[in-house]
């Protein structure tokens, strides 16, 4: 079971539930459990849109775009029936917030499920929750099923004539693609998890064709709480066009790692060496990737920023999905480079040769490298190759390769440089696989 | 009654992907939790499951193999009884990822995707879990281990092959 941490510095909105056993249906009413939604179904769609736009929430998914805008572009009126569509695909390495969501508060994605699809006018919603968080489907199941049971799901919902709607939850089965939104409606139809190609964006047709509004399951937890408390509320409590807080899953080198709610703007400074308790064994830092893996590296003298969409773009990194991951000193970019660019050769789904092409080569230059072979030229190339990769996909998978590639060869070329030189890690942990040997090779042995 | 005549899954399962078509705009939606069902009862998704899935949903067998071969998760040859996945993407690789694939490669002798003898466990090194803030983290099938030792895996894998499951405390065994 994950460990709940807490820090003074903490401001509990979307986290206020946790480890209050609010997976309980009876629980979750007696902390103000759908309250918003049965104010959203008295105060109509201009009233929640309203609002939202207020709270200056963006989405956590990790594009930061305004949520209220984002309901707001959905037509009033659609031939075709409308959807909201929760992303619970979280796969972007470093991030595990959603996890602690759908542990301790199911029912804040539900009612805020509900109250997106009062805002646009859809009639179904659903849950799409990534493979491996079998254990989370169960959770969020059972707490779907007592929301019928108590009327606030299906028809005449909470009494009201006429207006109904539909949870459905839906069980990825191992792909980070299926994160991206387009994808995620193809998985969600049954089909390989490939990108479409935008406009038509998914606010005019997304799911079955129909009007969609795709969300991370961290924004629409926080639906509710922003109903209750008002939009200017809990814009304030965030930074300028950076409304309200977001859970920051601090992780790698710190003395303790966690998911932690901080107010938009935080010191990342202040996130690693207050918060989370410093490096590890008394370390120094070398960098931090703040964001999740797809972010470019900041150095140990850049943390001074603070943790928001645009502070974070003007620091040349974005604030991503939050997932803040911490090197000490002793880790090789170069390996960890490695690493990272062999998740997105795994995960890149193959539709566009950039990425596919790249991401291949990326490993391919990079193994070799890391192995000790490097030649002069590998440098320049994979530069090239991460430039060309760039916005010459449908989808922002092969960017989210090749952003962080540039970032390492950016900041710490000379790292990469004394590979040439002849050296190497001593103790690689990422092992080349003999052909032909059986896959039992450790470096710890 | 299962709406197909003769299943090849138990009657709980027929009775749920039954109840699964029913729930979309389109019934093809349940595809991929059907696989994934129909794994975790049969342990890998065989021909078999192939063909009464692409019924079920009137779809040619292509198109079921075109969705199945997609997936990380889903499989087309059996695992072991108990399969250790074993994530060494970056917050894990960070605190120990790679060392604790290499403590199961020995203990069990098997590599990556490699089956023990006995059918009992398998190993697999998979990408992000989302358990980075409790890194170094496993999955035993469905069950989360976190912030592991060499020493707590050994308890974990042994309370596995004794038929126990999931540990309910590792930290006390293993110091």
């Amino acid at each position: 079971m994950p460990k709940l941490v807490s820090h003074p510095d903490e401001v509990k909105v979307i986290s206020r539930r946790f480890g209050t056993g609010a997976a309980d249906i009876e629980k979750y009413i007696a902390q103000d459990g759908y309250k918003a939604v049965q104010m959203a179904l008295e105060n109509g769609p201009a009233w929640i849109i309203d609002t939202m736009k207020a709270s200056g929430l963006r989405g956590r998914g990790g594009a930061g775009f305004p949520t209220g805008m984002k309901w707001s572009f959905v037509p009033k009126e659609s031939a075709k029936p409308k959807y909201v569509l929760v992303n619970g695909d979280e796969s972007e390495p470093g991030t595990c917030k959603d996890h602690v969501i759908f542990l301790h508060d199911p029912h804040a994605v539900i009612e805020g499920t509900m109250i997106a699809g009062l805002a646009i006018g859809a009639k179904m919603g659903f849950i799409y929750l990534r493979g491996e968080y079998r254990y989370l489907l169960n959770i969020v199941e059972k707490a779907v099923a007592d929301a019928y049971a108590k009327g606030f799901l299906g028809k005449n919902i909470f009494g009201k004539e006429g207006v109904d709607f539909d949870i459905v939850t839906q069980t990825g089965a191992g792909a980070y693609e299926v994160g991206e939104e387009s994808a995620l409606m193809e998985s969600l139809e049954g089909k390989r998890g490939v990108p479409r190609i935008k406009p038509p964006f998914p606010a005019v047709v997304g799911l079955y064709g129909g009007p969609t509004v795709i969300n991370n399951a961290e924004t629409i937890a926080a639906a509710p709480h922003i109903l209750l408390m008002g939009g200017e509320a809990y814009a304030k409590l965030g930074s300028e066009r950076n409304g309200g807080t977001r859970l920051f899953g601090i992780s790698g080198h710190v003395e303790r790692p966690g998911v932690y709610e901080l107010p938009m703007g935080y010191s990342l400074r202040k996130a690693i060496y207050d918060v989370a308790g410093g490096i590890k064994d008394g370390k120094q830092l070398k960098a931090v990737v703040p964001g999740g893996s797809s972010c470019p590296v900041l150095k140990a003298d850049e943390i001074d920023v603070g943790l928001d969409f645009d502070q974070m773009a003007k620091a040349g990194t974005m604030l991503g999905s939050g997932g803040i991951v911490v090197l000490d000193e002793t880790v090789s970019i170069v390996e960890f480079a490695l690493r990272t660019i062999r998740f997105y050769q795994h995960e890149s789904c193959g539709w566009c040769i950039p990425c596919r092409e790249g991401t291949d080569w990326l490993k391919k230059t990079l193994t070799r490298f890391h192995a000790g072979g490097g030649n002069k030229k590998d440098i320049d190339n994979i530069q090239y190759l991460a430039e060309n990769m760039m916005g010459r996909t449908f989808c922002p998978l092969g960017d989210a390769a090749a952003m962080p590639t540039l970032g390492f060869i950016k900041k710490f070329r000379s790292e990469f440089e004394e590979y040439l030189e002849g050296k190497r890690v001593d103790h690689p942990l990422i092992q080349i696989q003999p052909i032909g040997e059986p896959d039992t090779i450790g470096a710890a042995h | 009654m299962s709406a197909i005549a003769s299943t090849i899954f138990s009657p709980e399962l027929a009775a749920r992907f039954d109840k699964l078509v029913t729930l979309y705009p389109l019934k093809r939606s349940a595809l991929i939790p059907m696989l994934l069902y129909a794994q975790d009862e049969v342990g890998y998704v065989s021909d078999a499951c192939v063909a009464e899935i692409a019924q079920r949903l009137d779809l040619l067998e292509l198109d079921v193999r075109n969705v199945l071969s997609y997936y990380s998760m889903l499989r087309t040859v059996p695992a072991g009884k108990y399969n250790v996945q074993v994530c060494t993407n970056i917050s894990c690789m960070l605190r120990g990822g790679f060392e604790l694939l290499d403590h199961c490669k020995h203990k069990l002798g098997i590599g990556h995707k490699g089956v023990t003898p006995d059918g009992l466990f398998s190993l697999e090194e998979v990408e992000c879990i989302g358990a980075c803030c409790w890194a170094p983290a496993v999955q035993v099938n469905y069950d989360f281990h976190d912030d592991l030792t060499p020493a707590k895996m050994d308890v974990i894998l042994e309370s596995y092959r004794n038929g126990n499951g999931k540990p309910e405390s590792v930290d006390k065994e293993a110091v």
